[in-house]
Formats: C-alpha cells, structure tokens, sequence
C-alpha cells in the first residue's frame, strides 16, 4: 500500500511547489494548502499503512502479534493538521487583507515595504 | 469491567516513578511561566495600563528562571525531564544542556530589554492588541525550543513562535507591515514545512523523536540510511529560518516594517533559533553528515557574510541596513558551524549570543535616533552627536562591536571563527570573516558620520524615552562586560561546544541506567 501513497505524495509535492512557484496569492495559498496536506500524507505513510487492526496487545502477549500501524505518526498528523490549519486561516485573511489595503494580489507588485526607486545613500555631506 | 489489579503491573518500565528534584522544574518552567502569564495578559489585555508593568515583572522573572537553570546545569550536567513520567524515549523529554541554557538566557534578557523598550513606544492601542501577550507567547515558543530534547516538539516551538511573531508583525496594520508580512508568513511557513518533512522522515528511519535517542541510533545504525538527504532537508529547512544566502529574501523584506522594538526583538531571538537548531541537529544528531556538508555550509556562509555587508552598504534607511546586517552575522556564525571542531562550534554559539545582544540594542538605538530626527533616511538624518551626546557613545559602542573591533563582544567571536578556519586550513573563509568585519565598518561609520555627526539638518526636539534609554543602557553595558572579560561566559561556551560534539552526558541525562 506504501508505494501508491508515495506516488501521490510525490503528486501533492508536485502540485503544492508548481501552485507556489505562481506570483498570485491565491494560487500560492493553494499550495500552500496542498502542502501541508502532501506532508501530512508522507507522515501518515511513515507509519505503516495496514488494514483496520487496533494496536493492542493481547492478553498474555507482551509484544504486538499481529501487524498493526503506528498510532504515533497519526499523533503527529493530528498537531500538524491543526497546525497547518491555524496557518492557513491566518494567510487566508492576510491575504485578503493585503488585497485590500495594497490593491494587488500579484507577489511582483508588492513593493509598498522595498520601493523600486529607493534612493542611495549619500557619499558625502 | 474490573480493572487488572494494580500490583501485577511493573509500572516502572514505563514510568519514572520517584519524584524529580525540586531543582529539576526549573527545566519546565521558563515555557510553563511565559504561557501562563501570557494567558494573565491575555485575559487583561483591555487594562492597558497594567500592561507593561506585568509583563516586565513576568520578563523579570523569566530571566531569573533562566539564571537559575544555568547555574543548575553548569553545576550538575544536562537535566531532564519528562512529560507525563513516561520512560524517555516515549515520553517527550525536555533536556537542557549547556547550549541550550545559555541561549535561553540570553533570550530571556533580549525580551526583558524589549518589554521595557516597549513600556513607552508601544501606545495604548498596540497594547490593546496584544503586543505584551504575543511576547510572552513568543518568549514561550523560543525558550521551549532552546529546552526541549524532542525534535517534534522543537517543531512545535518553532511554530507556537512563528504564530507569535505574525501578530507581532502586523502590529498597526500598515500597507508596509501587511507587504512585509505576506512574504515573511509565506516562506517561514515553508520553512517549517520543510522541517516537518525531515521529522516524519527521521520518524520513518529511526522510529523515535527523542534527540538522546536518536543521536545514539543514528551513531550505531549509519551505514545503509539516507541520512544524507535528512541532513540536507534540515540544512534547508533551518538556514531558511535562519536567512542563509540563498533563501535569505524574507529577512530584508520584512524586518524593518514592524514597530521598531518588535524588529529588535526578532533580531535578537527568531533567526538565532534557527541556529541553534541547526548545530544541535548538524553537531549533535549527524555530526558525520554535517561533516560531509560543510563545503556547501562555509560556500553558504562566505556568500551570507558578504550578500549581508554590501546589502548593508546600499542601504539608505538605517532599518533596512540593520536586517541586513542580521544577516552578515549569520553568515558568521555559519561559518563557524562550517569549520566545526570546538573553536567553531564555540565561535558559532558565541557570535550567536553576542548578535542577539547587540542586534537588539543597534534597532533600539536606530529607533531612538529615529524618533530624535523624525526620520530614518540617511539622506535627511543628522545632527544626533550635538544633541544627545551619551546616547551617540552608546552608538558609538554599538557600531564598533557589531564591526567586531576590540574591546567588545563582537572581537572574541570572530577571533574565534577565524582562528579555527586557518586552522583547518580554509584561509578563503577566514579572509571573509574578516572581509566581512571590514565592510560591516564602512556601512555603519557611515551611519556614524552621516546621521551622528552631520551638522543639523532636520529640526525635530524629542528627548529620548526613559524606558529606551535604560533597555538600551543595560545591553550596551553587556556587550563592554562580555569584551571586557569573556572569560566566564567563554569557559561555559566551550564547554557547551565539546557536549554538542560529545553528547555522552546529554545521552546519560536522558538514559540514566544506560538502558533504552
């Protein structure tokens, strides 16, 4: 089963860096968002991808017996999630908000904190 | 059902059962203390007039915190302690070894001087924003990453202190602060991405994330691991949080956007995070990787260095100089982790101190200069030295250390660096460093000669604040005491570079019995 998920591991990556190459916010906030969704696939790979087996050790055993996924990995999708989620929601009104205030939502045309024609500095008094 | 009697279970081969030492909390509570008088602050954060003194009493005693916890390991070894009694590695441990608490330390007296900076030039509604809370949040983000032993959870600190820091730097919700932001968000958010892939890979190879655990199994189990492509994705991932050359453009983009305390702030602590984690993974976890990348790093370093220095000497707003003189300093303290061995290591954690002092003082003094001419241009500003004398020998200070001349905490770093570059033999690396210090002094003696000492040409008569001049004051004094006399903080800083090289005791500390 690891093999299909690591070809569309490789498609999300694919998708989030070509999304994030764009100079529009919007399409960079998608890859953004399909980003953090490929890396939390990778993780949930990492840890084993078996069919509904509970990880738990039987009665008498002091070991797991049957092959089970590691319940870690998807601990660690649950912060990522919520994090990247939280993220998300606040590049989502950054977003908007530098649409409104600066009028663009091209990367290229943000020039309000590093003006084109910022003077030199003077070589002498 | 009945629960299996209690006495069948041999609880202590997954618990610590006997009580850690008083003294060990001290290992959780500089996290524990910013994120509970965070949420008091929080909660108060209408009062705007109990606002600063709060938060300073709690910066306070966060710097005593830390004090306490670096007394605690340079008398006793690294400390641990664990989550929830959980056996390490299950557990998450909080291990802090001497690295870690000297840069904890530092951190704490950064955001002590910042919160008292702020008491006056943060004004009511910046307060009622939240500038205090989002401090200590920060200050809970950076000290848990500079403490913790578990690299997820140094995951997590690195984004509880990134969300802290977007509040921080739309604070006032200018055009330039939103412009700013969009590219400082974007590309820390790709950043931490890119370490979270590493963790789940690193998770994948060695089915744990306990720091000690994995410094030990990636020593035993190298040959056949594709460690070499962990290292990479960590080198890119933290020189990206640390604004090294090629993925450096977020830096001078944003940092001289935010109210001026807060760029001192982030000067002094967000990208010194990124160095740390970089030695403690490159230095502790894969020392032989690190080793085998440190042709890439010292070429990385030499172009950070001087792409910092020439950015600095086109610049003709004094706050844009500054974040790129932030960067030349990374560039630094790169090289020194290039180099390796302990004069590097050792030169690295000491630049890396020494930046967090005098970078956070240098945005202080710009922004007081800033508020005595009413501008920040290098073609307009003037007359500072005939109007505030003490405050241009503070600069004065400031410039020369930042330069890394003698007798201040700038010299024995690059001293340092440079020393164990020809060393090793990389002369290249050594002539940058200084060739680095050289152009660092053109950019800032202009600064001096321009905006200090250029007969007056604008006419604005504010006196400096109080407030400012006091946080300022004290970082100044720090950055004479540590030229002066390095030798106490030396000693400890070279004892922290052979434990990151050697981490025996940081592994002990987490497995005491030696069992895992």
């Amino acid at each position: 089963m690891e093999v299909p998920f690591a070809l569309l591991i490789g498609i999300f990556f694919a998708a989030a860096v070509y999304l994030m190459l764009s100079k529009f916010l919007v399409r960079i906030l998608l890859g953004v968002a399909i980003l953090g969704n490929a890396v939390n696939l990778l993780l949930f790979t990492t840890g084993r991808i078996v069919r509904e087996v509970p990880p738990i050790i039987p009665a008498g055993a002091d070991h797991q017996v049957a092959v089970t996924a590691n319940p870690l990995p998807q601990a660690l999708i649950l912060t990522a999630i919520v994090i990247s989620f939280s993220f998300f929601a606040f590049l989502l009104v950054l977003s908007y908000r530098a649409f409104q205030d600066l009028g663009t939502d091209n990367a290229n045309e943000m020039r309000v904190a590093e003006p084109a024609t910022d003077p030199a500095p003077p070589t002498g008094y | 059902m009945a629960a299996p009697a209690a006495s069948a279970i041999d609880l202590s081969r997954a618990l610590v059962l006997a009580p850690p030492p008083v003294a060990d909390w001290l290992v959780i509570l500089p996290v524990a203390w910013c994120l509970l008088s965070g949420a008091v602050l929080l909660m108060l954060r209408k009062d705007v007039r109990l606002q600063p003194p709060l938060a300073i009493a709690a910066l306070s005693v966060l710097l005593l915190l830390d004090a306490l916890l670096l007394w605690r390991v340079v008398e006793g070894g690294p400390v641990t302690m664990v989550m929830g009694r959980w056996l390490p590695p299950f557990g998450i441990a909080f291990t802090v070894d001497l690295a870690g608490a000297l840069f904890a330390l530092f951190s704490a007296i950064v955001a002590l001087a910042g919160g008292l900076y702020a008491a006056e030039s943060i004004d009511a509604s910046g307060r009622r924003y939240g500038f205090y809370p989002f401090l200590l949040l920060l200050m809970a983000g950076v000290s848990g990453a500079f403490l913790t032993g578990d690299i997820f959870n140094l995951y997590v600190w690195f984004e509880v202190l990134l969300i802290s820091s977007f509040g921080l730097l739309v604070l006032g919700s200018e055009p330039k602060q939103i412009d700013g932001a969009i590219k400082y968000a974007f590309l820390n958010l790709v950043a931490t991405t890119l370490f979270l892939i590493a963790v789940g890979y690193l998770y994948g190879l060695f089915g744990t994330l306990n720091m000690a655990d994995i410094a030990v199994k990636a020593a035993e189990r190298r040959p056949g691991l594709p460690l070499m492509t962990l290292a990479v994705l960590f080198v890119l991932a933290f020189g990206m949080k640390a604004a090294a050359f090629p993925v450096n453009f977020w830096l001078p983009a944003s940092y001289h956007t935010p109210r001026i305390v807060v760029s001192a702030l982030f000067a002094g602590l967000l990208t010194k995070v990124g160095i740390y984690a970089l030695i403690r993974v490159m230095v502790m976890l894969f020392p032989v990787e690190g080793d085998a990348l440190s042709f890439l790093i010292a070429v990385a370093a030499a172009a950070t260095m001087i792409f910092g220095a020439l950015g600095a000497i086109g610049q003709s707003d004094t706050r844009r100089l500054l974040g790129y003189l932030v960067i030349s300093g990374i560039g630094v303290m790169l090289a020194g982790v290039a180099v390796g061995g302990p004069g590097g290591i050792g030169g690295a954690l000491f630049y890396a101190l020494h930046s967090m002092v005098v970078m956070t003082a240098l945005y202080m003094a710009t922004g007081i200069a800033g508020r005595l001419c009413g501008v920040f241009d290098l073609n307009r500003a003037g007359g500072l030295y005939g109007r505030a004398a003490f405050f241009s020998a503070l600069s004065l200070v400031l410039f020369l250390s930042v330069s890394g001349m003698p007798p201040f905490s700038g010299f024995w770093p690059k001293v340092m660096v440079a020393k164990a570059a020809i060393d090793i033999g990389a002369w290249w690396l050594a002539a940058t460093v200084l060739a680095t210090g050289f152009l660092t002094m053109i950019a800032v003696g202009r600064v001096w000669a321009l905006a200090y000492w250029r007969p007056e040409k604008t006419a604005s008569e504010p006196a400096p604040r109080a407030s400012a001049m006091l946080s300022l004051s004290a970082l100044v004094a720090l950055t004479v005491a540590i030229g002066l006399y390095p030798d106490p903080l030396l000693q400890q800083i070279q004892a922290a570079a052979s434990l990151l090289a050697e981490p025996s005791a940081y592994v002990n500390s987490v497995f005491p019995q030696g069992a895992r």
